[in-house]
This record gives structure tokens, sequence and C-alpha cells, in this order.
């Protein structure tokens, strides 16, 4: 004890160097407000830090569940909009409740299994009876763009004939003219980029850039955009032009689709076909 | 003789920090060179002055300059650090048991043993002034230039004033 006094003793002057300094830095940091707030920001820049890891790797284990409840998301404000959109109003009705009125709600489901590389494109979805979904509805992409129908439902899953199908035609309008047509794909040309749009009047005038959109008078609403017109007036052996398009939607990254219910179908066939339904 | 001595620092402190405060604190070159001349004081501090006295006037001073200069604690620190290089120095410097000098004051030292004892005094005072200042390291460059030519501002004065205090007859 008594050394240790000594030794303190004798090097005092740096061990009251090492106090002053001390209480020094201490006043420094604890009253100026930017010291303050570096010494804070360094200790906390650490822990920040290891948290934003930790947070990258959490991100990445939900992404599948946040893509799910942004896709349920997605579908429900385009039903919202539809609803504000499409609504009848010609139609003779007291009560103004625009959730009544909505001819088509969406459905979100997820891409279980793609095909791009045949001839007859079909691809499944997760979405099945269970869902409400009936053979023959429409299918669009989530940014632009048609998909197909629904071709075979089971309670849990669904099987869409694809646009990429012999099978498939949908009728579709040029946007600028309202000229109708109907949209193909695989007339010697098998790329999935590209279709065809056939059976437009003779005289119409195409021009190549013209956005063609769904008519509505098929299975999907009116509007929906399916692409541009790439090449024009090609010359076929009957009485119609025809002309190949640019597609919107890209079948080869197709995650999620949006399954169109149609609320009038159902009356819309029993009107068109009476016996056929009966049967 | 001892009670002179009280006097006479006294005086000095009071003058030295009206200086610094009222009249050098505005002064200063593009904010680059900024004389900090009041730490001649604590230079001038007798030689048998004990440590704990030299750290309590040196951490005093440096407060009560923070206090009008709006940075607590830069210049106590700054000032403490300063007592240290001058105890070191002194002590590596000169044997302790043959000062016979009063104070360590270029008339009495001489100017090569004065200018290097208040380089090396200055330049750690300064060093750590600014640096306590800026307190990032991300600004090294513009911190040391502000250092270096502040450092030869308060030499430049320190002498100056040491020069004309001379006291030829003491030597």
């Amino acid at each position: 004890m008594r050394n240790l006094w000594i030794f303190i003793n004798r090097y005092n002057a740096f061990f009251l160097f090492i106090i002053f300094f001390i209480i020094g830095i201490y006043l420094t940091v604890k009253n100026n407000s930017y010291q303050r707030s570096v010494t804070l920001n360094s200790t906390n820049e650490v822990v920040g830090t290891a948290y934003e890891r930790l947070n990258v790797f959490k991100r990445y284990l939900n992404l599948g569940k946040v893509n799910d409840s942004l896709a349920a998301e997605n579908a429900k404000l385009k039903t919202t909009l539809l609803a504000l959109t499409t609504v009848d109003s010609a139609r003779d009705v007291k009560v103004i409740d625009t959730t009544t009125n909505q001819q088509y709600t969406y459905l979100a489901a997820k891409v279980v299994k793609n095909s791009i590389t045949l001839r007859n494109n079909v691809m499944t979805i997760n979405k099945g009876t269970l869902d409400g979904l009936e053979t023959g509805m429409a299918v669009i992409s989530p940014q632009k763009g048609v998909v197909g129908f629904i071709r075979d439902v089971s309670p849990h899953l669904a099987t869409i004939q694809s646009l990429l199908h012999k099978d498939t035609k949908i009728s579709v309008n040029i946007k600028k003219s309202n000229a109708l047509g109907s949209l193909v794909w695989g007339d010697n040309n098998f790329d999935i980029r590209k279709a065809f749009i056939k059976e437009v009047p003779n005289h119409i005038k195409m021009n190549v850039g013209d956005t063609v959109v769904t008519s509505g008078f098929g299975k999907f609403p009116a509007g929906i955009p399916v692409g541009k017109l790439s090449k024009t007036n090609i010359a076929t052996n009957d009485n119609f032009l025809s002309a190949e398009l640019n597609l919107f939607n890209d079948f080869s990254t197709l995650q999620y689709v949006y399954v169109i219910k149609n609320k009038l179908a159902k009356e819309q066939e029993l009107l068109e076909n009476p016996v056929k339904l009966k049967e | 003789m001892n009670s002179r001595v009280i006097i006479v620092n006294i005086i000095r402190w009071f003058i030295l920090l009206f200086v610094q405060i009222f009249l050098l604190k505005n002064m200063g070159f593009y904010d680059l060179s900024t004389p900090f001349v009041y730490v001649l004081f604590l230079l001038l501090l007798p030689f048998g002055i004990p440590n704990i006295l030299l750290y309590l006037l040196a951490f005093g001073t440096g407060l009560t300059l923070d206090a009008f200069y709006d940075t607590m604690g830069v210049h106590a620190t700054a000032c403490v650090v300063l007592a240290f290089v001058r105890i070191s120095f002194i002590s590596i410097s000169l044997n302790k048991d043959a000062i016979d000098d009063p104070e360590p004051s270029l008339s009495y030292m001489g100017f090569q043993w004065f200018a290097l004892y208040a380089f090396l005094c200055v330049i750690t005072h300064h060093l750590v002034l600014f640096f306590l200042e800026t307190f990032r390291v991300t600004e090294i460059g513009y911190t040391l230039m502000r250092c270096g030519l502040s450092c030869i501002f308060t030499l430049l004065l320190i002498l100056l004033v040491e020069f004309i205090f001379y006291k030829r007859t003491s030597r």
C-alpha cells in the first residue's frame, strides 16, 4: 500500500493529468451538443448496422409472404378501382351502392407452373373452386396485358389456357379506330412476345404503334391494354387485314396473375344460349 | 517574494484573459489562424509550483475560457494537456534540484530553451483544442492547417510579449 502510494506520488503528474483530462473530455462531450451527438451517433451506428444486417436476412425469409400480401392488396385495390369506374350508371337504381353494381372482381393467384415453349401452352395457378373460380374466366397479368382463360378447375388449383395456345382467341380493339379484331398467337411465329390481330376489316387504317386493348365483348372487361402494333397490313387470303403486335406482358416472367370474376357472366350466357344451358 | 509572485501571476492572469477574450477572440485570418495567447499564463507559472496546483490552475483557466467561448471543456482539456507537457518538458530538459530561476520565461531561460518550450506546449495545446472542437477525423487536413497556422500566430504573439517584457538585468 505504501509502495503504491509512493509510486502514485512519484508519477503524480501523469495521474493528475489522466484525471483532469478525463474530466475535461467528459465536460466536452456532456455539454457540447455537437460532440455529444457525434459520440452517441457513433455508438448507435454500430448497433444500427448490426440490426440492419439482421433485417436484411429476415426480410429475405419473409419475401414470399410479403409478395402474397402485396398481390392480395393489389387485387383488393383493383376491385375498388373497378367499383369506382365500371358502375353501370344508366341503370335505374334508387340506392347508390357502388359495390353491388360492380361487374368485375379481381382475384390474385400465383402461377405454380408456367409453360411457354410449346405450341399450346397451359399454366397452373394456386386458386380453385374453393376460391370461386370457374371454367372460362378471364385471366390478366398484374402489369399489363392478357394471359388467357381458366380451363380446368380443381378445389385448390386451376389451369389456364394461355394466349399462347392455338384455341385462344380474344376479342380486341385497336384503340384509335375502335376496329374490332381477334387476338391470336402463333401464326408461323412462335415468339412469346408477339401475337397477331386478325379479322380486322379491310377499310380500317392501322398504324405502327397503335395500342390494342380488349374490346369487352368477350370474357375480358373492356380496355385492358394488350400490346402495340409492330407490323400492319399483312395481306391474307381472306377479306380481312392482319397485324402483328408486341405484347405488353412477358409470359416468361409471369409470377402472379389476376383472375377476373364476372358477376354477370351466368346471366349473359343464359340469355345468349338458353338452349345450351338447359341441356 | 512569494506574495509578489502570486500577485504578479494574478495580474498576468487577468490581463492575458482580458486580452484573449475581448481582443484576440475577435481576431483571426480567414478562420484559419486564431491566436490563443492566454496559454502564456500557464507557461510562465513559477518552477516551484506543485503539480496539483498547476493542473487546477490550468483546468480553471481553461474553464474560464470555455465559458466565454461557449465550448464547455474544450479549452480546459487542452490546458490540462499543456500542463502535462510543461511538467514533462521541464523535468526532462532541466535538473530540478539545480533550478535557481523563479519562472520559465524568456528573460531567465534564454531564447532557445524558451522557444522550444513554448513551441511544444502551444502545439500540443492547439492540437487538442482543434481536434476536440472539430471532433471528427474526416476534416483532418483542414484541422491540421488551422492548428499549424494558429500555432504560428500564437507563438509569434507569445515571443513578442516576452521580448517586450524582457528583463535584461535579471539574467
